[in-house]
């Protein structure tokens, strides 16, 4: 019965065109022929006994479709999203039932709060072993709902080319997201007569609203009289590959432009009116005039809570303007006052036309004003550090200056926000972080990604010596697969980000944050991995520069200062206009809300 | 302010709709009051009756968060006076109760309850009305013995002022449903 609707869907509403021979496969075949009609290149994934089958049949199909191996099946998803937010393509990950299943379910979270397109395939045990407790049998598609944009399970052979194809179609569009389609065993050894037939609509499923003509005449009219208006950017532009239509309106409109962290490199970072990053480590301008601006503009973000603090205290003065795919979106954290839902490639070119060319200099100096005091307080002393140890912000610096134009992708920590705060990004798509989810041990496996999608790119992972433990062993992928990945480890054998709050907020009482770590070149030694490290300052840029010549992979350990903090920080429960430029500052603030 | 709220949330017909539907209320903490699931007036789509106790901001919100899901194609809910609801309650008591105390009867009678069943050792008496009705007449039994009590939940239906806001129009895609008609501010 499940199939039945699921099928017509796909059958009444396609374009019949070109329809293909109808070929006898097994469903292990049928899976692989999929993947190739939806394009798809290079697989992640690791084997097991309930997803043999469908390993067995990969090797007929080598040439058409390369499968990395992973070391842990957490790798292969991460590294499905580094593809995925590399390229711009469906990330496919593929692994066993049970212990295969769970181990991806990180990633599938990580993807579901970031809006990453997924396609992950898991075995299942034989059709009639469901419910008996059989050898690696776990109920993986209720243990995956809530971390799914939609999930299947396929019993029979004959429903795979329907649920991979629709599989596809939500994944990628609308607010992307991850989808896992969960196969049993018998249901790929079974054969069936197969026919491939993208899927491109479903009656339940609207996944770009036709944009309201009326709210996006109020928004153009709210943002031709405003005197202080801001925008506030976020991943939304990239998925839609918006770039360019964000660009042309942000030129015309002369507002300053605040991204979020997943928003990074939307927009060049030396744009004129990039006014810097959003949120808790953000800078300090765009934090600070949030709560002055007159008429707010978020563009593809969702208004986490990292960007707005306490929501009590965030832009009340403004009118805000929400341009945003997803509708559950609107009005879940900040009232929208207009509400333009749909996707920004299309709602952004139908706003410009309707908008007054501008420039703002009076509001733009006081980005400016505020800009040049976080230069003096902050950004001058993590630069230029009197101190003898490294700090973070220099790596990232030295890196900019080899002006290599670098995928950038990060762990979770002090680095993270270190290298959203100084990266220089010339390109979209050049940051690659877990944002929502925040999950360390995702750089690894992430760059590694990214780097197959984008092999012409120099990928550069900068990672701490925390999180870098959680997935090292995918260090043998970039062996096996020789692939030139530069890993930047900043080692300050802390806990970094935790250490700061335990300084900040908990009496620094340093609670289980000090690592004793080990020979990081020893082990990257053992992967056969060129590496370096660096504790004086004065060989860090050759060490870069050497990192970035070299033509194979590279682990680079930096061995920055110990107990560093990031700054400025927002106090949490504290407004975005009482952003902290110093420790002392921030010390005599208590926080109000336990995070 | 809390109250029940009633929402009328239609899917298409897949296995494990049901457990991503209530992962939606489960998720924020919520317990849900009441649920029934039947085929609705559209074949091949289902309607889950949910009932929980909650305020509207939070109704609100679910309800986007249930229309997210792919499989759902529309989620309206509606508080418990903007809705007419009818649940039964099923009672069972020892059959010789009836036989020997005209009480029981008398109790039946009073309550417009009726007989449904009836053999040598139990009686099964039905009972169709509001949450209150059931509950009086399950208090009044007592007092002969109730061997076991059964209710339905309550089924709801919008009042008929209410059409509108509870449009079972399925061609109405859902993501047109309020969001950006909600919130215009006159400029």
């Amino acid at each position: 019965m499940k199939t039945a609707s699921m099928i017509s869907d796909n059958m009444t509403m396609h374009e019949k065109k070109a329809m293909p021979a109808v070929e006898n496969l097994t469903g292990s075949h049928a899976i692989i022929k999929c993947l190739l009609a939806e394009g798809v290149s290079t697989i992640f994934g690791y084997p097991g006994g309930a997803i043999m089958p469908t390993y067995d049949a990969l090797m007929d199909y080598e040439k058409q479709l390369k499968h990395i191996l992973v070391r842990h099946e957490q790798g292969a998803v991460h590294a499905a999203q580094g593809y995925a937010r590399a390229s711009g393509e469906v990330g496919v990950c593929i692994a066993t039932s049970g212990p295969g299943a769970t181990n991806l379910i990180t990633g599938i979270a990580d993807a579901y709060l970031d809006s990453t397109p997924l396609v992950c395939i898991t075995g299942q045990v034989f059709a009639h072993l469901l419910g008996s407790d059989a050898f690696q049998e776990i109920d993986i598609l209720d243990i995956s709902i809530p971390v799914t944009k939609w999930n299947f399970k396929v019993t029979q052979a004959d429903e795979i080319p329907a649920a991979l194809a629709k599989a596809f179609y939500i994944a990628k569009s609308g607010r992307p997201g991850p989808v896992l389609i969960d196969i049993t065993k018998n249901a790929q050894v079974e054969s069936l007569d197969f026919v491939y037939q993208a899927c491109q609509f479903l009656s339940s499923y609207e996944p770009s609203p036709r944009p309201n003509q009326l709210a996006l005449a109020q928004a153009a009219s709210l943002i031709n009289a405003a005197k202080k208006p801001m925008v506030v950017f976020g991943q939304g532009i990239l998925l839609g590959g918006a770039e360019a239509e964000f660009l042309a309106f942000a030129e015309r409109t002369g507002i300053p432009l605040a991204s979020t962290v997943l928003g990074l490199s939307a927009i060049p970072t030396n744009h004129p009116q990039y006014v810097g990053m959003l949120g808790m480590h953000g800078n300090y301008a765009p934090n600070r005039l949030t709560n002055e601006c007159d008429v707010l503009i978020a563009i593809g973000m969702r208004f986490d809570d990292r960007v707005t603090s306490n929501l009590e205290f965030y832009a009340k003065q403004a009118q805000v303007i929400h341009f945003e795919i997803d509708p559950s979106e609107i009005n879940k954290n900040v009232h929208a006052d207009v509400a333009v839902v749909g996707d920004v490639k299309q709602t952004l070119p139908e706003l410009i036309k309707q908008l007054k060319q501008n420039a703002h200099p009076l509001w733009r100096a006081q980005f400016h004003e505020l800009h040049q005091i976080e230069q003096q307080k902050i950004i001058q002393h993590d630069l230029n550090p009197s101190t003898a140890a490294i700090n973070m912000a220099e790596v990232i610096d030295g890196l900019n200056a080899l002006h290599e134009n670098p995928i950038v992708v990060t762990d979770v920590g002090q680095h993270q926000m270190v290298a959203c705060r100084y990266a220089a990004f010339e390109q979209s798509r050049s940051l690659i972080t877990s944002g929502g989810l925040g999950t360390m041990g995702f750089c690894l496996p992430a760059a590694i990604g990214a780097k197959l999608a984008c092999p012409d790119r120099p990928v550069v992972g900068i990672v701490g010596d925390g999180g870098v433990q959680m997935t090292i062993q995918e260090l043998g992928v970039l062996m096996q697969q020789q692939l030139a990945v530069k890993v930047i480890i900043l080692n300050n054998q802390f806990l970094g980000m935790v250490r700061q709050w335990q300084e900040l907020y908990f009496d620094k009482r340093y609670a289980s944050t000090e690592m004793c770590n080990p020979n990081f070149g020893m082990i990257a030694d053992g992967y056969g991995i060129a590496n370096q490290q660096v504790t004086a300052r004065e060989d860090l840029a050759p060490a870069l520069k050497t990192m970035m010549d070299h033509p194979g992979a590279y682990v680079l350990e930096v061995v920055v200062a110990q107990q560093d903090n990031v700054f400025p920080i927002i106090t949490p429960g504290a407004s975005v206009a009482d952003m902290c430029l110093e420790a002392s500052n921030s010390n005599q603030q208590e926080a109000k809300t336990d995070e | 302010m809390n109250k029940n709220y009633n929402f009328a949330i239609y899917s298409n017909d897949q296995a494990g709709i049901l457990n991503r539907i209530t992962a939606v209320f489960s998720r924020v903490n919520l317990n849900i009051e009441a649920l029934s699931v039947c085929e609705s007036e559209q074949n091949g789509v289902f309607r889950h009756s949910v009932q929980v106790h909650c305020d509207h901001a939070t109704a609100f919100r679910l309800s986007k968060q249930l229309e997210r899901q792919i499989e759902v194609i529309r989620a309206a809910f509606q508080a418990d006076d903007e809705m007419i609801q009818q649940e039964v309650a099923l009672y069972k008591i020892a059959s010789k109760s009836m036989l020997e105390q005209t009480l029981t009867e008398q109790i039946i009678h009073r309550h417009h309850a009726r007989v449904l069943s009836m053999n040598s050792q139990f009686t099964v008496i039905e009972k169709t009305g509001q949450r209150h009705e059931s509950q009086a007449l399950f208090d009044d039994l007592s007092v002969v013995g109730v061997l076991e009590f059964v209710r339905s939940g309550p089924v709801s239906i919008s009042k008929p002022m209410n059409a509108e806001a509870m449009s079972h129009d399925m061609s109405v895609f859902k993501q047109n449903a309020t969001c950006d008609a909600d919130h215009q501010v006159d400029v």
